[in-house]
């Protein structure tokens, strides 16, 4: 389990309490400088807290060795940047940099990781001649390279097109349901609201609530953190919010 | 072995001879024997073959690694300021009239290379991002530019002046095995301490963030960058004075040839470095000159100047 204890970080985060777990996908979720892409560097060892403690099955983040925790915590930034024009099987392989295992057994897991992204058709290509998905599922690809135990995603599914959206989202309950944990931050509630299994709302820096979708994401916390009258419609699953 | 680092171990291993018997007088195995020729091919010209395959190869491999470091295909060693700060080094030891005391010179300008690593040390601090550790180079640069120029106009007499001028042009003549010495262990603790960071700088490829997660200590990475350029450029600068443009152009003349991660191109450039500084080198010997031979600064200078302005256009065009 992955848990957050009374994170305070000035300015930022103001005694934030969750705690997650594997198996599942967890929606972080509010509105513009809420605090949820610095919530989510801090779950991944990223940012230090000024009090408060993150623990991984126990033990502090913070006393990991650095390559420890990178073999454990898959970190997607925000900024899809990559500073050279690398192949798609080049920039997947730079997942492995925290395992200590031969190039061959790289480039299996390499291989695999490819066929489960259906990126082996692109396998030799160049970031430059990707569209948006392909950039999105091959950095997502780099990540699961090192087969992390956790999978922490900065808005992974945004600047994608509806059906890349989807692909992607069902990516990662794939994954969860692989038992890996997945946590993700998400602007689209509707997404958050038919593909997670947990959800973390986010306003001002404090937790506003957090539970299942329907209970985290009611018309009435939307109406008091987004300042939004709004309704869902549709079955579970499926709903999209109506303002 | 990859095929570009096949080409350049075939190209350097026919380099070499060929830069060893050519020069004002060319020794050819074909023709009569030339007097001394022992004497011009082991205390002249082995001593600088070596130390131009040295230079080249840490300066070609320091630039791969600069690239890599600060994520931009325009970066060169010369951003941390070191070759500046070593050059002023160099330069006040002319000023100060020690110059002529045999390893005197080498070790001023190894302490001016020091210094401007401690410098950065102190304006950056362990937290110094890369930006801000940028920005210290240049400022340092500058600084070392400064108070290299006033050195120069408050010089003590115009025989300082000249030897000042001429040894900041950058040049492998009359360099023998004293400076060999001096320079081939640290270039190569340098560019061991790059091996060693190469996986970082791969990891820096996808951005600060993502390489903390994947185990990057930017700390101890920038520590390693500092120390590595800082051996590698000021043993270059003690013993042959500036020589620009070899960190800049070599990454992007092998990077094509690469899997592009800056840990692929490390090799290549070392390589490549050092077959450019020998060939550069071979073509100063050669090329007929009133009043001596063309200095290799200069003479790469003359080359880098249109090659950066031919990337700078080619960037343009991408942007655009």
């Amino acid at each position: 389990m992955l848990e957050a204890h009374g994170i305070t970080i000035p300015q930022r985060l103001h005694d934030v309490t969750a705690q997650l777990h594997p198996g599942r996908v967890t929606a972080i979720c509010g509105p513009n400088g809420a605090g949820k892409s610095t919530l989510l560097a801090t779950l991944a060892g990223l940012a230090i807290p000024a009090s408060g403690t993150v623990t991984l099955t126990g033990q502090l983040l913070a006393e990991l060795p650095p390559e420890n925790r990178a073999r454990r915590i898959g970190y997607l930034p925000q900024a899809g940047e990559v500073a050279w024009n690398l192949s798609v099987r080049t920039l997947v392989g730079l997942g492995r940099l925290p395992h200590r295992t031969g190039s061959v057994e790289n480039a299996r897991i390499v291989a695999e990781v490819l066929a489960a992204l259906d990126l082996e058709p692109l396998a030799d290509r160049p970031l430059s001649t990707l569209s948006g998905g392909e950039r999105a599922r091959t950095l997502l690809a780099r990540v699961l390279a090192t087969q992390p135990q956790w999978i922490l995603a900065d808005e992974p599914l945004a600047a994608l097109d509806l059906a890349h959206q989807r692909n992607l989202a069902h990516s990662f309950r794939t994954l969860a349901r692989a038992g890996r944990g997945v946590v993700l931050v998400v602007h689209d509630l509707a997404l958050a609201m038919n593909h997670a299994d947990h959800v973390i709302v986010l306003d001002q820096g404090k937790v506003a609530a957090q539970g299942k979708p329907e209970d985290a994401l009611s018309e009435a916390v939307i109406a008091k953190v987004w300042n939004l009258k709004s309704r869902w419609l549709g079955e579970p699953g499926h709903r999209a919010l109506a303002l | 072995m990859t095929r570009p680092i096949r080409f350049l171990l075939t190209a350097l291993i026919l380099a070499i001879p060929l830069s060893l018997l050519a020069g004002q007088v060319w020794i050819s195995p074909f023709s009569p024997p030339v007097p001394n020729a022992t004497a011009i091919l082991m205390e002249l010209r082995l001593p600088r073959a070596v130390l131009a395959l040295t230079l080249g190869a840490g300066l070609g491999a320091a630039g791969a690694a600069m690239q890599g470091y600060l994520r931009n295909p325009l970066a060169d060693p010369g951003l941390f300021g070191i070759a500046p700060a070593a050059a002023l080094g160099a330069v006040l030891s002319f000023y100060t009239g020690y110059a002529a005391q045999g390893i005197t010179l080498p070790l001023f300008a190894l302490i001016g290379a020091g210094g401007a690593m401690g410098l950065l040390a102190l304006i950056a601090g362990r937290a110094g991002g890369i930006a801000l550790f940028t920005l210290a180079g240049m400022m340092v640069a500058s600084l070392a530019g400064a108070l290299t120029s006033l050195a120069i106009s408050l010089s003590p007499n115009p025989f300082a002046l000249s030897e000042i001028v001429t040894w900041l042009m950058g040049a492998l003549a009359d360099r023998g095995w004293a400076e060999v010495r001096l320079a081939a262990p640290l270039t190569f603790v340098g560019l061991v301490v790059l091996w060693r960071a190469a996986p970082a700088l791969d990891a820096l490829a996808l951005g600060e963030a993502a390489a903390r997660s994947l185990g990057v200590d930017p700390a101890r990475l920038l520590w390693l960058m500092v120390a590595a350029i800082g051996l590698i450029v000021g043993s270059g600068v003690a013993v042959a004075g500036m020589i620009g443009f070899v960190g800049l152009m070599v990454p992007h003349m092998v990077r094509p040839f690469t899997d592009q991660r800056p840990s692929s191109t490390l090799l290549p450039s070392a390589l490549a470095g050092a077959l450019l500084l020998l060939l550069a080198d071979c073509l100063c010997r050669i090329m007929p000159l009133k009043g001596g031979e063309l200095r290799l600064g200069i003479s790469l200078s003359l080359a880098g100047a249109p090659f950066f302005l031919r990337l700078l256009l080619k960037m343009r065009r991408e942007i655009a």
